[in-house]
């Protein structure tokens, strides 16, 4: 039945992405969000799906804190983002009861999980699926490998912060994603830099480059660096669409950089 | 099987083995769901044994967050740090952040390498007061991924406890990955025996900061919500950062700086609570 469900399910969907990065709080949520933002504010039906079940956070991100998931005879209703429909997300938070709620869970129960997001939820026709992950290279990641297998993938993309630490990290993960054979679209420098709203200047509190380095030694593409927007966080927060609202900032130019691959694959 | 109770039904597995209440004899019989919990199973014999060997650790300090990128493993390196100036006193991390060891990176001990000895595993030390193990000294390159579920990871967390000769120590602490998963609940239940002294929770949004905007009233507001003690809070500082890139001592590198002296002060409260040492009490800091 399982099998079914995933052929059902997965069949009208025509790419998807994961979003991936070995470190956490490097903004995988939060660039996850822009690219699924941006390309529905593209014309594109565009489905989340939220599988970092200990934290997750794209409820929060898209401003999504205390709706429901429904069901029907098909399965999961997910939620929508926006009235027409365009961005449908699903999040273990939608389960929670409240945002206080703890998920203490094992590999095999979350494992069960995720082949549950990734079988029963009714996402209709869509043009993207963004699959949001936890940090790591473990069960969740495992798990979507395999399942993914067989749809559209069209790859994964590399989000890092500039510091050595973080990069360390996400060299393993781009080690998993070829052991895996999941193709990788590039990656993306966040937090590279901070423009001080006040006086301009431009500081790196994180350094910077360490992206394109890590890009150059691995011989992955390099999508571009987004800088410490204290504007994005700003968006997010009021659940507005940043790239709406300062579409002509350098960060918002910069997303649409970086979706760019994502669009004429 | 001494585990079969006389009014089990026929076929029962026995109580105590890993099949109890799973097999299709299990159907009806009024213990299934609680054998089936794993309730009757006898404690893992490693619990006592980690006991045993964790008997020459006066302090043990686990450092939790739900969310990465806080600064769990840069808090952890700094508190090492900070608690190794005392000269008598010994100091060592364990880091179970098996996906993603930063620890030896920040410690600057990166590319070193564990050796066994009758004893047991031998840590790497950084200074000699101060020793570290992490998973990043049995990979082979930095490159390396260690792509495990979770029984994998639980393992080696054990044999971590078990196996590695820390000698006499003061303070053992504990870096973990973020989340509330397999590591977590597998070191819970290993150090059951052996006793934490506390867990230390790292929390990021700074009330004050422009970078990271405040929303939500802070670390300070979620201890009073939690009914937890807030510990302190650490000013965001380019050059701890840098430092941990290079794995040198932020503290001998700036020793007056504000972040040095917020450290300082989290130190002195993190010593006066393990003095007083109220069991399986959480703080929290602010990062």
């Amino acid at each position: 039945m399982a099998e079914e469900g995933a052929q059902k399910a997965t069949g009208k969907i025509k790419s998807v992405v994961l979003i991936l990065s070995g470190k956490g709080g490097v903004g995988k949520s939060t660039v996850a969000s822009q690219i699924a933002l941006e390309l529905a504010n593209g014309g594109n039906k565009v489905g989340i799906l939220d599988v970092d079940l200990c934290g997750p956070s794209i409820p929060r991100v898209l401003g999504l804190e205390d709706k429901d998931v429904h069901q029907c005879a098909d399965g999961w209703i997910p939620v929508y983002a926006d009235k027409n429909e365009k961005l449908a997300v699903m999040s273990i938070g939608f389960l929670l009861r409240n945002s206080k709620d703890a998920v203490v869970w094992r590999g095999p129960k979350k494992n069960a999980m995720i082949k549950q997001f990734l079988s029963d939820v009714v996402w209709g026709d869509l043009d993207y699926l963004i699959i949001d992950t936890p940090p790591g290279t473990s069960d969740e990641h495992i798990t979507v490998a395999e399942n993914v297998r067989g749809l559209n993938l069209t790859g994964a993309v590399m989000v890092t912060t500039p510091q050595a630490v973080a990069l360390g990290d996400v060299r393993r993960e781009i080690t998993f994603c070829k052991k895996v054979g999941i193709p990788i679209v590039g990656i993306v420098e966040n937090m590279s830099g901070y423009t001080c709203p006040n006086c301009s200047e431009c500081t790196n509190i994180f350094s910077k480059g360490g992206g394109e380095a890590l890009a150059q030694l691995t011989q992955v593409p390099f999508l571009g660096c987004l800088p410490l927007d204290p504007k994005l966080t700003m968006s997010i927060e009021d659940g507005k669409s940043f790239t709406e609202l300062y579409s002509e900032s350098p960060t918002a130019l910069a997303i649409r950089e970086i979706i760019r691959p994502l669009i004429t694959s | 099987m001494a585990d079969v109770p006389t009014n089990a039904p026929i076929e029962c597995p026995g109580t105590q083995s890993q099949q109890a209440g799973k097999v299709s004899a299990c159907n009806g019989c009024a213990n299934q769901q609680l054998c089936a919990s794993g309730a009757s199973l006898p404690p893992d014999p490693a619990i006592e044994i980690i006991k045993q060997r964790l008997q020459t650790v006066k302090h043990k300090l686990l450092i939790l967050s739900g969310k990465g990128g806080v600064g769990k493993s840069s808090f952890t390196a700094h508190l090492a740090r900070g608690l190794a100036t005392n000269e008598d006193e010994d100091i060592a991390i364990l880091d179970i952040d098996l996906c993603g060891p930063s620890i030896p990176r920040i410690m600057g001990v990166e590319g070193h390498q564990v050796f066994q000895s009758m004893s047991g595993w031998s840590p790497v030390f950084v200074e000699d007061n101060l020793s570290i193990m992490s998973i990043g000294f049995l990979l082979s390159g930095p490159a390396d991924a260690v792509i495990w579920r979770g029984p994998k990871k639980n393992g080696l967390i054990k044999q971590f406890l078990r196996d590695v000769n820390w000698g006499e120590l003061d303070y053992l602490l504990i870096d973990t990955p973020p989340g509330t998963s397999d590591e977590h609940i597998s070191i819970a239940q290993y150090l059951k025996g052996a006793g934490v002294d506390g867990a230390i929770v790292i929390t990021t949004p700074q009330t004050e900061s422009q970078i990271f905007p405040p929303t939500t009233g802070g670390g300070r507001q979620m201890a009073i919500d939690m009914d937890v003690p807030f510990i302190g809070k650490i000013p965001l500082d380019p050059r701890i950062g840098k430092c941990c890139d290079e794995g040198i001592s932020y503290f001998s590198e700036v020793p007056d700086s504000p972040a040095t002296k917020a450290y300082k002060n989290i130190i002195e409260e993190i010593r006066k609570f393990c003095a007083s040492k109220p069991a399986n009490d959480a703080s929290e800091v602010e990062n």
